[in-house]
């Protein structure tokens, strides 16, 4: 091809037949930062007395981590997919719709479930896409999802209701298929599905079949489960091997021609939450700890934005920085290998039947052998530990010996995976 | 995975840091452009500038392609996707990217018919489902992707597929690179020549690189050792006060280039008199379009476009980082009014672009990360 290559900064005549115009979104955005800025400024100069002047970049930083403690804003006018997707946009449409309206101190801490008395109460929809796949179907992923959100608030999942959304033309058939691995799925769990709702839409109006499921635990210890109870040198321990369900769902869509044996990984985290906490418990016969918080601090089931997303929102409620070892985070091999021809993170994978526990570092031994004697544990690894700065930053030492941030995700890697 | 592993020895890169900091000479800063977005993409995912000696720092070029398409490219591809029955198709890096008014994804929740595709292919097989809709693929990309759209073009042309078409903004390497080196604020020393790329077009076309502007290119793959080596050559050429392209991923990128690739697009493309890229501004024969023969599968024919230049705010300054001039957090707007949720510049559009890249991954300061990271 030519070597002649000319530039101008202006458009040549007749390149752009309809004119200039200007992005007015950008233009205001620009402005609206600016002004916040100014204020911040102000506010610090009457404060301080004076301009506080560290390093040019260190200024910026700051700037930077101010814009993103500010209050969450909404700046579409329409929901997109991206609000969905677990990241950053969820995170906003949270605070600024949902939290903004409701608010109240139960649901204030934004954990996988409500904490009332010693109840726990939570509830989720899935939506997923194809409706079976291997290791699993709608059904049981919608018993076990809400089964696992009990868990991770340190319940005994007990009663759960299940809301159907059915579309016109879906075969019965199908649907008892989902029903009968839902009702596997409740007596895995010893819960019981005690009430539930049906409404049917017109052809074209869901994807065959959507379902909302609530779920009732009880709490039998005293100490709560929180992830602002994290402190620095606590350890950080994922459950097993990361990713596999959205990596399952992702390749049982079909639109990647690519194959691997993957199977969903979901299941109840019931039975092994309840073994961590009275190991750990049990453990707990030497110093008195800290009266608020237990050895175990946090657990979370890392589903939708994976451990990735779960680690980042422990690390700002705790305002602690969390230090990852690459080496150490269990991926099965096909993940791993999907997850390099899409150029996607495993820890941004969603998985179904897998956790993130948070667990004080002379704890973390008993830990693991309790995680590791369980069928559903035996894969558990210390993926991690938490430090004091930076304080909100999920850091990654790579296999390849370098360092790098483990940011909330932006946009959506995958479809719609629960 | 093992033949990736070969490429990930951290005991290598440690050798290979050693080496790197010996040819540095004392005092003299060193920076370097990694042209393409798939080594920007390398770089932060393994944190290799870890092993690069303080004198070295990498400048993230021009070469994501997301990243370079103009927002009023944009607004014409939505304008596209808005007509009575498109379905428009696009790579999902594309849905994000904002125009003068709103992304894909903004399209799509207006009511768009907009679907993610993994290749063109993909595209085609839903103009075959779908035989009363007119389906379009929202082709981007550098000589990469280029012949993958056009032996597509080609597949329809034989199968008889009438309802597809192609929204051609398919760009050249080698125009870019030349708009930077001509740029009179430039302080570069020397380039990571892009690997996909040069497996299409070969390493002849950069020899002006070396001969003309007197900088050392080498064109490396994407594994984090390929990115150390490529570093370790050009300061060893930097050293020896040579100036040569050299080919460190001969595994992949044969000296000339392919043949066949240049051949299917050429019988579907021919370059355009001019195009704009975000942040560098128009350039002459930057980029492809569909020849006069193809088009029937060319969607700027079929469609009227509005084809209005949408400006970036004067706050951003992606030309300024694209060319190596300012920093990423040196930008005025970096990190506040733009942000990686809502980017306005092409560097902070893409993952791989290099706001984004620094934002996500390089955020704060070595110092303290690497005190995080001893402890």
């Amino acid at each position: 091809m030519t070597t002649e290559h000319t530039r101008t900064t202006t458009p040549e005549p007749g390149e752009q037949p309809g004119g200039e115009a200007t992005a007015l979104w950008a233009e205001t955005a620009v402005r609206e930062a600016a002004a916040q800025e100014a204020t911040v400024q102000e506010a610090a100069v009457r404060e301080a007395g004076h301009l506080h002047r560290p390093s040019r970049e260190d200024q910026v930083l700051e700037r930077i981590e101010r814009a993103r403690r500010g209050k969450a804003r909404i700046r579409e006018d329409l929901v997109t997919l991206a609000h969905g997707a677990g990241g950053k946009a969820t995170h906003t449409l949270i605070e600024a719709v949902f939290l903004e309206s409701f608010r109240n101190p139960l649901l204030e801490p934004l954990g996988d479930g409500a904490v009332i008395g010693d109840l726990a109460l939570t509830t989720d929809s899935f939506v997923v896409k194809p409706l079976f796949f291997p290791g699993g179907d709608i059904g049981d992923l919608a018993v076990n999802g809400t089964v696992n959100d009990l868990a991770m608030c340190g319940a005994t999942p007990r009663y759960l209701s299940a809301g159907f959304i059915l579309e016109e033309g879906f075969p019965i058939a199908d649907l008892r298929r989902i029903t009968a691995s839902m009702a596997a799925a409740a007596q895995a769990a010893g819960v019981w599905i005690v009430t539930g709702d049906t409404k049917v839409v017109e052809n074209g109006k869901a994807d065959g079949c959507y379902i909302t499921t609530a779920g009732v635990g009880t709490l039998n210890r005293n100490t709560a489960l929180s992830a602002t109870a994290v402190t620095p040198g606590d350890a950080v321990i994922v459950s097993g091997p990361i990713g596999e369900h959205g990596m399952t769902i992702m390749l049982a869509r079909g639109e990647l021609d690519l194959e691997a044996h993957l199977t969903s990984d979901t299941a109840p985290l019931h039975d092994l939450t309840a073994r961590l906490l009275s190991a750990c418990d049990r453990a707990d016969d030497g110093p008195a700890h800290g009266a608020a918080h237990g050895a175990v601090r946090c657990l979370r089931d890392a589903t939708r934005g994976g451990v990735a997303t779960v680690l980042n929102e422990i690390a700002t409620a705790s305002q602690v920085s969390i230090v990852l070892d690459e080496n150490a985070i269990p991926v099965h091999p096909a993940v791993r290998g999907a997850c390099e021809l899409l150029g996607i993170d495993p820890l941004y994978v969603a998985c179904e039947g897998r956790m993130v526990a948070v667990v004080a570092a002379d704890h973390a031994d008993a830990a693991l052998n309790a995680l590791r004697a369980h069928p559903l544990g035996s894969d558990a690894a210390i993926i991690g530990r938490a430090g004091d700065d930076p304080p909100g930053l999920v850091l990654l030492k790579t296999c390849f010996g370098g360092t790098r941030i483990v940011d909330l995700l932006v946009g959506d890697p995958l479809p719609r995976i629960c | 995975m093992r033949f990736v592993d070969e490429y990930r020895d951290a005991g290598q890169a440690r050798a290979l840091a050693a080496q790197m900091a010996a040819l540095c000479r004392p005092g003299r800063a060193y920076k370097l452009m990694e042209v393409c977005g798939g080594h920007t993409h390398t770089i932060y995912k393994h944190g290799l500038e870890d092993y690069l000696p303080d004198a070295v720092t990498l400048i993230h070029g021009p070469g994501c392609p997301v990243c370079v398409i103009p927002m009023g490219r944009l607004d014409d591809a939505i304008h596209i996707a808005e007509q009575p029955d498109v379905i428009m198709t696009s790579f999902g890096d594309m849905m994000r990217v904002p125009g003068g008014r709103g992304s894909f994804l903004d399209a799509k929740a207006r009511g768009a018919d907009i679907r993610m595709v993994y290749s063109p292919l993909d595209a085609l097989k839903i103009a075959r489902q779908n035989p009363r809709k007119r389906v379009v693929f929202m082709a981007i990309g550098f000589e990469t992707t280029a012949p993958s759209t056009a032996m597509t073009v080609l597949r329809a042309e034989t199968e008889g597929i009438h309802n597809f078409s192609v929204f051609c903004n398919h760009v050249t390497i080698i125009p870019a690179i030349k708009a930077i080196l001509d740029s009179p604020d430039l302080h570069l020393d020397g380039f990571i020549g892009p690997g996909h790329v040069s497996a299409v077009i070969g390493c002849r076309p950069y020899e002006f690189i070396a001969h003309t502007y007197g900088k050392p290119l080498v064109v490396t793959g994407f594994e984090p050792l390929d990115v150390l080596r490529a570093v370790y050559q050009i300061l060893t050429q930097l050293a020896e006060g040579r100036s040569q392209v050299e080919n460190q991923y001969a595994r992949v990128v044969p000296w000339n280039g392919n043949a066949k690739a240049l051949n299917v697009i050429s019988r579907v493309m021919e370059l355009r008199p001019y195009f704009e890229w975000r942040g560098l501004g128009s350039i002459s024969h930057s980029a492809l379009k569909m020849t006069e023969k193809y088009a029937a599968y060319d969607a700027e024919r079929i469609f009227q476009i509005p084809g209005v230049r949408v400006a970036d705010p004067k706050a951003c300054q992606c030309g300024e980082v694209l060319k190596g001039v300012l920093k990423p957090w040196e930008c005025k707007v970096f990190g506040t009014a733009c942000t990686p949720e809502t980017p306005i510049g092409t560097c902070m559009v893409s993952s791989e672009g290099a706001c984004a890249a620094y934002y996500n991954f390089g955020r704060f300061s070595r110092e303290r990360v690497k005190e995080a990271t001893r402890r």
